[in-house]
C-alpha cells in the first residue's frame, strides 16, 4: 500500500537534484541504499516522528513493542511556547501476547480511547513501524472509527521504519499532514501577511529570535511546521498566502503540493547567518507583496534589514580579535549552509572544510565560489580520517552534530554542537553572534592545554620529569616540560560513515 | 595581579566565616582519642558543638572549661585545671587540645605558662595525656588559621625532636581544614599506591567519617594516633596541602629537619599530576596502572563537562585555601570567577587566584556582587543569597549542615576531580530552563540589557 507513495515520493519536481536523474535513477529513490554492516542513521519512523512531534498539543502515539518509542522518546530541543503534552511518551507498547493473539489493532484503539479521556487534546498522531505494519494491523481503519467515536482527529503515520531513511520519514509525514490535516479548518482571520514556515523545528527556540523580526513587519506566521506548532494552525495552513521552506530535503514534498493544491507560492530559505536572514525576509516580503500586500512592505523589510545588519556585524566584529585566523572544519548535514560559511569568514575565521553531503547544488556552487578551493569540500569523511585531520591539528574546532562529537573530543580537539541536541539557538541575526560567541568560548576553553599536556609518566607508569620535590624549605620549583609523547592512543572507531550521522 | 578589597563597613552580613576555636577543635577531631577543650564560656563551646553536629551528624567530643563570672574576672587557671583533670579521669583521652577563646584572650592570662604548671603539677594524674594549647581567639583569624594553629601546637607540643630513624616509606601529609573525610581517603590510597605509609596529621578520616563503632566512646575514634605525630620526625618527607599548612610544614622541619613540599591544591589535572609525580619520586616506584587509568578518565571527564563550564561566571565565597582550590578548578575548566569573596586578606596565596578582585567580607558581600551570575560556590549559609538571586547554590566547605554526605564527596586528585566536574556539571543541567519566545526575543533583550546597564550604574553610584 505504502509502495506507490513512497515511489512518487522519490519523484519530486521541485527538487533540482531529482530532475536532473534519469528515469532509472529516479526510480531508485533519493537515498543510497543502505549497506548493511556500514549504515548509521535513523529509520522512516524516526523522521516522521521528528517532523511531526513539536506540534505541542497534539499528543503522539507509538504502535509499537517498546524499542520505537521507549528508546527515543523526550530526545530533540524543540521548544513549546505552550502546551506540553507533545513531549509525554505514548506507545502501545506491544507485547509477545499482542502480537501472537492479534490484539494490536484492540489496544490501539483503547489506546487511543484512554488520551482521549485523560488530555483530551485536539488531535492523536498515530504512528504505524516495523512490528505493526507486518502483522498487518489496520490502522487506518482504526484511526478513523476511533476519530468518528470520539470525535477527535486520529492521525494514521505510515512510515515504518524498514520503508526507508529518515529522510523518506521527513516526507511520509508531511503526507500525513496532506491526507489528514491541512486544510481540516478554516479559521477566522485570514489575512494578506500570512505565511507558513515549513521545517522549521525551532530547535533550542531559535525561531523565537527571528519571529519578533517578522511580528515587526506584520508578517503573521500562521503555520511553523513543525516548531512550536498547534494543531488547528497547521490545519489551517492552507489558508496562508506564501510558504517559506527551511530544511529544504525534509519537507519539499509538502510545499510543492501545498502549492499545487492551494495556490501557495514557496521559496527555500534559511534563517542561518547573515545573509540568508535577510535574503529570507526579502523574499517572505516579496512573496506577500506579489500575492497583494501593500508594496511599502519592502520597504520596511529593506530598513529593518538594514538595521540589523548594522548591529550584528558590528557584535561579530567584536570577535575577530578572539578568532581571527581560527579554522573551523564544518561536518553536518543540518546548519551548513554557505552564508554561516561566508559570516565566519567575514571575521577572519578559516574554514578548512565543509560537508555538503546534504547541500543543494547551487549551494554547493555558491560555497566553492567563497573557499575558492574546492578540496575544501568533501561529500563525508569516515570518523578513522576526520580523527586523524583533527589530531593533527588541522583544525581548531569542529562544527557538528552530537554523533561525530567524540571524534573530535578523543582528538583533544574543540567541538560545537550545530545539530538537533544543541541547547544555543543559532537562528536569525542575533543567533550567528550566539554561534561565534559559542566558537570562542569552545576554542579558548583552558581544558584543551590540559588534556593534550602529556602525563608525566610513560605506558608503564616511569616517571618522565623528576622536578616536583625539593630539600626544604623552599617551595618546588616548576615542573619540567614532560617529553610530548602522549600517553594513551585512542583506537575507539567504528566503521560507520561519519557524514551519515548528521540530519537537520 | 589580584586585587583584594579591604572589610569596609560595620555591620557584617550573612557571616562567612566560622570562628578560630573551632578551626582549632576540627583539627583536633582528626586525632584519635582526643578531646578538644574550649577555654572559655560555655556557650563558645554549645555553639561550635551544635555547628559541628549539624555538620557531620555525628556525637562530637568537645568540652569547656565553663568559665563563670568570678573565674572571669578572678582568672581561668583554676578553670582550666579542673577541666583538663576531669575530662582525664572521665574519658581518659590521649590529647586534650585547648582553645581559647575571645574571653579569656581578652581578659588576657598567660596560658602557656598556667599549662605547663598544671602539666607539672599533675604530672602523675596526666600521665598518657598530652595536653597542647593553640591560642585561638574568636576576634582572630578564622576557621583556616585556627586549624593552623593546631596543628602547629601538636606538632611543637608532641613531635619529638630529630630522629636517627629516619624511614624511606613513610611520609608526613598535612592537609587543610577544606578537605573532605573522602579527600583524605583518596590522599590515603594514592600514598599507599605506591608502597608509601602515610602520616597524616590531622586524619578527620577516621575520626569523622561517620561510622557506627559498637559502644560508647567518649573521645574522637580514629584519626591521627598520638604515637605517629610524636614519631612525626620519621618521615622522609612531608606533603602540606593548602597555603595555611605551611607554617605546620615549617615547624616540623624546624623540629625534626623533615624536608617538605607545599601543594596549593590537589584539584585539577595539573595538580594531581604534579601530587603523583612527587610520589613516584619520593618512593621510586612507577605510577600505578590504576591511577594511570585514573588521569586518563579524568581528561574525558575534562571534555565531557567543559560545555557546561564555558563562559560560566562564577560567585564563591570561601577561606583563603579553599578560595583558591574552587578558583584555579572553575577557570581551569573554562569558567570565570567574577565574583571572590574571602575571610582574611592576608593570606599569600590570595595573589595567586584567579580573579580580578577579592573581597574580604561576608556572605551579604557574595550576595550583593554575585548578581548575573551562574552559580554561587560557598557553603550552606549561602542558601539565602542563592534563593534571594535565584542562582543554584554548590555547597562546598564548612558548615553544610542542609545536605548529607558532605564528608563523603571527594574533590582531590585525578578521581576527586572527575566526579567534581560531574557534581557542577549536574547542578548546571538541572538549572537549564527551556526556552522562552521572551527570554530570546532579541529586540526585547536589547531593551532588557539596557535597563539592566542602566540599574548597574544606578546601583555603582
Amino acid at each position: 500500500m505504502l509502495s506507490p507513495k513512497v515511489q512518487e515520493l522519490f519523484d519530486e519536481p521541485g527538487c533540482d537534484k531529482n530532475v536532473a536523474k534519469d528515469e532509472k535513477a529516479r526510480k531508485k529513490g533519493c537515498s543510497k541504499p543502505l549497506t548493511p554492516g556500514a549504515a548509521a542513521g535513523g529509520c522512516a519512523f524516526d523522521g516522521a516522528k521528528i517532523v511531526l512531534q513539536p506540534i505541542t498539543d497534539a499528543a503522539h502515539l507509538i504502535h509499537a513493542p517498546l524499542a520505537c518509542e521507549g528508546n527515543s522518546w523526550d530526545n530533540r530541543g524543540a521548544a513549546s511556547s505552550g502546551p506540553m503534552l507533545w513531549r509525554t511518551s505514548f506507545t502501545t507498547d506491544l507485547t509477545e501476547l499482542d502480537v501472537v493473539l492479534g490484539q494490536g489493532e484492540r489496544k490501539l484503539y483503547k489506546a487511543i480511547r484512554e488520551i482521549v479521556e485523560a488530555h483530551r487534546p485536539p488531535a492523536i498522531f498515530v504512528y504505524e513501524t516495523c512490528v505493526t505494519a507486518l502483522i498487518g494491523d489496520d490502522i487506518e481503519a482504526v484511526c478513523k472509527h476511533a476519530s468518528e467515536k470520539f470525535e477527535t482527529a486520529v492521525i494514521p503515520v505510515h512510515a515504518a521504519g524498514f520503508v526507508g531513511s529518515k529522510n523518506l520519514g521527513n516526507k511520509l509525514a508531511g503526507e500525513a499532514l496532506l491526507d489528514h490535516v491541512i486544510g481540516t479548518h478554516e479559521p477566522d482571520d485570514v489575512g494578506p501577511y500570512d505565511v507558513n514556515i515549513l521545517g522549521e523545528f525551532n530547535l533550542a527556540g531559535e525561531f523565537w529570535m527571528v519571529k519578533p523580526l517578522l511580528d515587526e513587519l506584520g508578517i503573521r506566521v500562521r503555520a511553523c511546521v513543525p516548531g512550536d506548532a498547534r494543531y488547528l494552525d497547521v490545519a489551517a495552513a492552507h489558508t496562508a498566502k506564501a510558504t517559506m521552506m527551511v530544511c529544504s530535503t525534509a519537507l519539499i514534498n509538502l510545499a510543492r503540493k501545498m502549492e499545487e493544491r492551494w495556490g501557495i507560492p514557496y521559496f527555500e530559505g534559511s534563517f542561518y547567518g547573515v545573509a540568508d536572514t535577510s535574503e529570507a525576509l526579502r523574499r517572505l516580503s516579496r512573496l506577500l507583496v506579489d500575492r497583494g500586500a501593500a508594496p511599502e512592505l519592502l520597504d520596511r523589510t529593506e530598513a529593518l534589514i538594514a538595521r540589523e545588519e548594522a548591529i550584528v556585524w558590528k557584535k561579530l566584529e567584536a570577535f575577530r580579535p578572539r578568532l581571527q585566523g581560527k579554522r573551523v572544519l564544518l561536518n553536518t548535514g543540518g546548519v551548513k549552509s554557505w552564508s554561516v560559511v561566508a559570516a565566519l569568514m567575514e571575521i577572519g575565521i578559516e574554514i578548512v572544510g565543509t560537508s555538503v553531503k546534504k547541500s543543494t547544488v547551487e549551494d554547493k556552487e555558491r560555497i566553492k565560489q567563497i573557499l575558492k578551493d574546492e578540496n575544501h569540500m568533501f561529500e563525508g569523511m569516515a570518523p578513522r580520517d576526520l580523527y586523524a585531520l583533527l589530531e593533527r591539528h588541522e583544525a581548531d574546532i569542529m562544527l557538528s552534530g552530537g554523533r561525530t562529537q567524540f571524534i573530535a573530543l578523543k582528538a583533544r580537539m574543540p567541538w560545537l554542537d550545530i545539530n538537533q541536541e544543541r541547547h544555543h539557538p543559532y537562528a536569525g541575526y542575533d543567533g550567528m553572534v550566539e554561534m561565534v560567541r559559542q566558537i570562542d568560548i569552545a576554542i579558548h576553553n583552558p581544558i584543551w592545554d590540559q588534556v593534550r599536556e602529556p602525563a608525566p609518566f610513560d605506558e608503564t607508569g616511569r616517571l618522565l620529569a623528576t622536578s616536583v620535590v625539593v630539600g626544604r624549605p623552599e617551595a618546588p620549583g616548576p615542573k619540567a616540560e614532560a617529553a610530548a609523547i602522549p600517553a594513551f592512543t585512542y583506537k575507539k572507531f567504528a566503521n560507520a560513515g561519519s557524514g551519515d550521522a548528521d540530519d537537520c | 595581579m589580584t586585587t583584594i578589597l579591604p572589610v569596609e563597613k560595620s555591620a557584617s552580613v550573612n557571616p562567612l566565616k566560622s570562628s578560630q576555636p573551632l578551626g582549632a577543635a576540627f583539627a583536633f577531631l582528626g586525632v584519635d582519642g582526643c578531646v578538644p577543650l574550649f577555654h572559655g564560656s560555655q556557650g563558645c563551646t554549645s555553639f561550635a558543638l551544635v555547628l559541628f553536629v549539624r555538620h557531620f551528624k555525628e556525637t562530637i567530643p568537645l568540652q569547656t572549661t565553663a568559665m563563670d563570672e568570678v573565674a572571669t574576672i578572678m582568672g581561668g587557671a583554676d578553670h582550666l585545671e579542673e577541666a583538663i583533670l576531669n575530662l582525664k579521669s572521665r574519658t581518659k583521652p590521649k590529647l586534650i587540645g585547648v582553645c581559647t577563646t575571645a574571653l579569656v584572650e581578652t581578659r588576657g592570662e598567660d596560658f602557656a605558662g598556667d599549662l605547663a604548671t598544671i602539666k607539672a603539677r599533675r604530672a602523675e594524674a596526666l600521665a598518657g595525656t598530652e595536653v597542647v594549647l593553640a591560642t585561638t581567639p574568636d576576634f582572630n583569624g578564622s576557621i583556616e588559621e585556627g586549624w593552623t594553629k593546631a596543628v602547629v601546637s601538636m606538632i611543637e607540643g608532641i613531635t619529638a625532636p630529630v630522629s636517627p630513624l629516619r624511614n624511606p616509606r613513610r611520609i608526613a601529609i598535612l592537609p587543610g581544614f577544606n578537605l573532605t573525610v573522602a579527600d583524605i581517603e583518596e590522599i590515603r590510597e594514592t600514598v599507599e599506591a605506591f608502597g608509601l605509609e602515610a602520616t597524616i596529621l590531622p586524619d578527620v578520616s577516621g575520626a569523622l567519617d561517620g561510622t557506627v563503632p559498637g559502644k560508647w566512646i567518649p573521645t574522637t575514634y580514629g584519626g591521627t594516633r598520638v604515637e605517629d605525630i610524636r614519631s612525626l620526625g620519621e618521615c622522609i618527607h612531608c606533603i602540606a596541602i593548602g597555603e595555611g599548612q605551611r607554617a605546620a610544614a615549617e615547624k616540623l622541619a624546624e623540629i625534626a629537619d623533615v624536608p617538605y613540599t607545599l601543594f596549593g591544591t590537589l584539584t585539577g589535572l595539573k595538580a594531581a599530576d604534579r601530587f603523583v609525580t612527587a610520589l613516584a619520586e619520593i618512593s621510586g616506584n612507577p605510577v600505578p596502572a590504576k591511577l594511570r587509568r585514573a588521569r586518563s578518565q579524568l581528561a574525558d571527564a575534562l571534555l565531557d563537562g567543559h560545555f557546561h563550564f564555558g563562559g560560566k561566571k562564577i560567585a564563591i565565597a570561601a577561606e583563603p585555601d579553599h578560595l583558591y582550590q574552587l578558583s584555579v578548578f572553575f577557570a581551569g575548566m573554562g569558567a570565570e570567577v567574577t565574583t571572590a569573596v574571602t575571610t582574611t586578606g592576608t593570606s599569600p596565596i590570595l595573589r595567586k587566584v584567579p580573579t580580578d578582585e577579592i573581597k574580604v567580607g561576608d556572605l551579604g558581600d557574595l550576595e550583593a556582587r554575585a548578581f548575573g551570575c551562574d552559580l554561587l560556590v560557598t557553603h550552606s549559609h549561602g542558601r539565602q543569597a542563592a534563593e534571594h538571586l535565584g542562582i543554584p547554590l554548590f555547597r562546598v566547605g564548612f558548615p553544610i549542615f542542609d545536605r548529607l554526605g558532605a564528608q563523603h564527596r571527594t574533590f582531590v586528585g585525578y578521581r576527586g576531580t572527575r566526579d567534581l566536574i560531574f557534581e557542577v556539571s549536574n547542578i548546571f543541567q538541572a538549572q537549564q530552563h527551556d526556552p522562552t519566545p521572551e527570554g530570546l526575543n532579541p529586540l526585547l533583550k536589547r531593551e532588557n540589557d539596557h535597563d539592566r546597564r542602566s540599574e548597574i550604574d544606578a546601583r555603582a553610584h
